[in-house]
């Protein structure tokens, strides 16, 4: 079983070099190929693995080598399979593997494919370690791996200033939120000893809750930044400025949910600290509300298709939250698969309309595309929670958690936000597939995708379809790992009253989207009408100020700050002592020059002159050896020696 | 002061020798600059004979003749060089030669 | 007491002497003190008993260097003044005096604090000249020899250095060559 451990490991890794070999040549379409037959590998033997925990194998431990044994200190590269880490590496495998095949169509015309590739490869080995890791340490590496190539694939256009600069914000958002998360580390190691995931969880048992409550909210804090809660959350909406496989691949499935993996690997230290486990769950819902609320007006397709990633993680950390760890992971499994869906469905759509991002712009596309219509609109009735898609098992789930720890406030939020998570998410479909043929105004002459990216695509349509029947086998499997127990709402009545008043609602919200948007005669908006110049409208649409309140307030002093340090600091005090060092030794050489005048009777003058200082030196020496106990009494009289 | 000991030999011979590096470091003339250094030859030629004369030893001595046979065939040397220098050059003067300027 | 005398006479002479040698503008009188001093600085090898030395000084350094140095004074122009750039004439005195003073205090250091004993002690009842000579041709050997060579190639060098035509061996060439060398030498002369 070890073998298949590292070759779902290594694989992603040795594809990355592959390609990364040919960065600088122009676009060979083997690198794609094979990056995605190695990546398969790597899925085939996850897939192995998985098939071996469920039959109830033990969790495959491995520990390949020592990274650090200074002092007390041990971290081993260690790798652990269990329940958890074989749902992440399916879900990651899978995912990776449709959206590297998808993007040798989508990346065909792209100049530097090759580095694609090998950037995305060494997303998916980051993103691996990051899984596999069996301790804080191992995590971390992976967690800024997947920092680095989140960055490297952003900012993939880096011609383009806009593309930078959200790399840029990303990274460093993610880095702000790493130093929460490096703390946290640090009290792990201070408060237990080992970093290992088992040591760890043992020693908490014994810790004082002041002390666990810090270790949560630091590691927590690493979370956030990583899946871009609040307010660490504009670096997700910005990333949009990556290519679309990207965005299906980082900022649907994987990424973003390794700060959800975190919490849910660490669910024994947050079983003991309830109080946080509330905390995170309220942010949690807060942010699913405050994103999906800044979808509802957005007039970029990808955008609303991030903050509805934002909204669902939310849903995810509310789930985890509330101790009902489980859930989160499924409601993270069956997202990845119908975000990645969207996601790449999107695509689709860019690459048909020229990368024109406004819905407004398009219309009546299902005539053109229909495969596409068909899997976003599928994978939209997943995402708003229609039975019996996998939405629907998941997202149901959490409401009933929270209805049956009876947070009435979380479980209301929560179930506003699914309802306006349906609408905005057929708002979107409605937009571009349904009502007149817009685009035809702008003069584009949309076409369907490649049918080998759509027969890729086929995959997450079928598992979004039918994810909902793996609830159960997946409960059993983590059953023990996760402490988990179903959530038993006492009535029966008020059980189906809740489900069925969910479908309602959720599908009213439906239907009022359709009504709106699907009609004919909606026009661009063009910054005229009543409902743009409002002030609601304008609220959401600037994403509630925040990210101007960010460069404003935060952004510009800091630069400026940059700027007198710069100047100076750097310049005038570092700088001038360097340079100063060089024009001393420099201006000595100079003047010293003049010794040196050819003149035999100068020189003789010097000659004498050194005779005589050294020899004014060996009579001092000679001295002071002779007279030296003398001169040590001295010297101690004088307290020096 | 009557009884003349070794310490008067050796103030000579550092007041000839003090005598010998002024001549040294003051002359331009290149040929004064070498009686100069005769004169410092001869100051511890002075101070050799005469430890070896309070010593009883005649290791000073035999050091002196070397010395004299040295600064002689210096001499020799050393002047037929200034000739060649005098005929290509014209004058011996110190401050004139300066082509090894740093 | 002649001793003491003799000492102070000499030490005086000879100081001003060298004195002069150093600062005098004019080349001769610096050669004739110089002679001078070297003939005062026998006597004092005769005053320390070291006749031989004495004599080898006189004829040796006062002979042959004088000599020397006065043949060379005959290609320069020594009638007229040295003129001489001043520098500084503190610093010179003091330099000097103070590398005088402290080379002594190093080197007698050592000797004026232990009793030394003599490596080539002097015999009595024979004379300074008999004792040089023994220690020097058996001791003292392989210096002499050195030295020997030393004054050979100091002499084939100030001859060639000096000479006329030294590049040419007339000895290796034949009859032709040399009365070639000739005419051009002619030639050249008128």
């Amino acid at each position: 079983m070890e073998k298949y451990l590292y070759i779902a490991l290594f694989a992603p890794l040795v594809s990355s070099l592959f390609s990364a070999l040919f960065t600088a040549t122009p676009k060979k379409i083997f690198t794609g190929i094979i990056g995605s037959s190695l990546i398969f590998t790597s899925f085939v033997s996850s897939f192995i693995l998985l098939v071996y925990i469920l039959q109830g194998g033990e969790p495959v431990h491995v520990e390949m080598m020592t990274w650090m044994a200074t002092g007390d200190l041990y971290i081993p590269f260690g790798f652990v399979v269990d329940q958890v880490s074989v749902t992440m590496m399916m879900v990651v495998t899978l995912v990776s593997t449709i959206v590297h095949i998808y993007s040798i169509g989508y990346m065909d015309h792209d100049k530097s494919f090759n580095r694609f590739f090998a950037w995305l490869s060494a997303f998916v080995f980051s993103m691996m370690i990051l899984v596999m890791s069996d301790n804080y340490a191992g995590l971390f590496i992976g967690w800024e791996g997947v920092g680095l190539c989140s960055w490297g694939l952003i900012g993939f256009w880096f011609h383009k200033e806009s593309a930078t600069w959200a790399a840029n914000e990303a990274f460093i958002m993610n880095r702000i939120a790493d130093l929460g998360m490096l703390i946290g580390i640090f009290l792990v190691y201070w408060n237990t000893g080992t970093l290992q995931y088992d040591g760890a969880f043992e020693a908490f048992k014994h810790l004082d809750t002041a002390t666990l409550t810090w270790i949560g909210i630091f590691l927590f804090i690493g979370a956030m930044g990583k899946s871009a809660q609040f307010p660490l959350h504009t670096w997700l909406a910005d990333a949009m400025e990556g290519p679309t496989p990207v965005s299906a691949l980082i900022h649907a499935a994987t990424m973003v949910t390794a700060g959800v993996y975190l919490v849910i690997r660490s669910h024994e230290l947050y079983d003991l600290i309830p109080h946080v486990g509330l905390f995170i769950a309220s942010l949690g819902t807060f942010v699913a509300l405050f994103a999906a609320s800044m979808a509802l007006v957005n007039r970029d397709m990808k955008r609303i298709i991030a903050y509805s990633t934002l909204s669902q993680l939310g849903y995810m950390f509310a789930a985890a939250g509330l101790g009902a760890y489980w859930v989160a992971l499924f409601h993270l499994m069956a997202h990845a698969f119908f975000k990645a869906l969207l996601f790449l469905g999107a695509g689709n759509v860019m690459h048909a309309m020229h990368d024109e991002l406004d819905p407004f712009k398009m219309g009546g596309l299902k005539k053109v595309m229909k495969w596409t219509w068909i899997m976003m609109t599928i994978a939209s009735l997943a995402l708003a929670g229609i039975f019996p898609f996998a939405g629907f098992f998941s997202k149901d789930t959490i409401l009933e958690a929270a209805f049956a720890e009876h947070h009435y406030v979380i479980y209301a939020v929560l179930l506003f936000t699914a309802g306006l998570t349906a609408f905005y998410s057929f708002r979107l479909v409605a937009l571009i597939f349904h009502g007149e043929e817009r685009y035809k105004i702008f003069g584009i002459h949309p076409h369907e995708a490649y049918r080998f990216m759509l027969i890729a695509m086929s995959p997450l349509l079928i598992l979004a379809m039918i994810a909902g029947i793996l609830q159960e086998p997946f409960f059993n499997m983590v059953e023990e790992v996760l402490n988990a127990h179903e959530y038993h709402i006492h009535s029966h009545t008020t059980l189906w009253i809740m489900l069925v008043g969910t479908q309602i609602f959720v599908g009213l919200a439906i239907l009022y989207a359709y009504k709106k948007y699907a009609r004919p005669g909606i026009k661009v908006p063009d910054g005229t009408s009543a409902t743009e110049n409002s002030f609601m409208y304008k609220l959401l649409l600037n994403q509630y100020y925040i990210p101007y309140f960010y460069e404003e307030y935060l952004v510009k002093p800091y630069r400026e700050i940059s700027e007198i340090f710069w100047h100076k600091i750097d310049l005038k005090i570092v700088d001038a002592t360097v340079d100063g060092v060089a024009k001393l030794i420099y201006a000595t050489g100079e003047n010293t020059r003049d010794m040196q005048s050819g003149n035999l009777s100068t020189m003789l003058k010097w000659m004498v002159a050194g005779t005589v200082g050294l020899l004014v030196l060996a009579v001092v020496f000679g001295l002071a050896v002779r007279y030296s106990d003398e001169i040590m009494v001295i010297l101690s009289g004088l307290g020096v020696m | 002061m009557m009884e003349i000991g070794l310490n008067h030999y050796l103030v000579l011979s550092t007041i000839l020798f003090a005598i010998g590096l002024v001549g040294v470091m003051r002359r331009k003339n290149l040929l004064l600059l070498f009686f100069a250094t005769e004169i410092l030859l001869n100051s511890v030629n002075i101070a050799f004979a005469a430890i070896s004369h309070y010593y009883g030893d005649l290791t000073g001595q035999m050091f002196a003749f070397f010395v004299i046979a040295i600064a002689a065939s210096e001499v020799a040397v050393g002047l037929g060089l200034l000739i060649v220098w005098f005929k290509r050059h014209g004058n011996i003067d110190l401050d004139t030669m300066t082509s090894m300027r740093g | 007491m002649f001793e003491a005398i003799a000492f102070y006479l000499f030490a005086f002479l000879t100081i001003a002497m060298f004195y002069i040698v150093v600062t005098t503008k004019q080349a001769l009188y610096a050669l004739t003190a110089l002679a001078a001093g070297m003939i005062f600085i026998s006597a004092f090898f005769f005053i320390l008993g070291a006749d031989f030395l004495g004599a080898v000084q006189i004829i040796v350094y006062t002979g042959a260097v004088m000599a020397l140095y006065a043949f060379g004074m005959m290609f320069f122009d020594s009638t007229r003044d040295v003129k001489e750039k001043q520098g500084n004439k503190f610093i010179v005195v003091g330099l000097a005096t103070l590398a005088a003073v402290l080379v002594v205090v190093i080197f007698a250091a050592p000797m004026l604090s232990e009793n030394i004993v003599a490596f080539y002690p002097q015999l009595e009842g024979v004379g300074n000249t008999q004792q040089v000579g023994l220690v020097l041709f058996t001791k003292y050997l392989i210096p002499f020899e050195v030295a020997a060579v030393m004054l050979l190639v100091a002499m084939v060098a100030g001859i060639v250095l000096a000479g006329k035509k030294m590049d040419l061996s007339l000895t290796l060439m034949n009859a032709e060559e040399i009365e070639e060398a000739e005419e051009k030498n002619k030639k050249v002369l008128s």
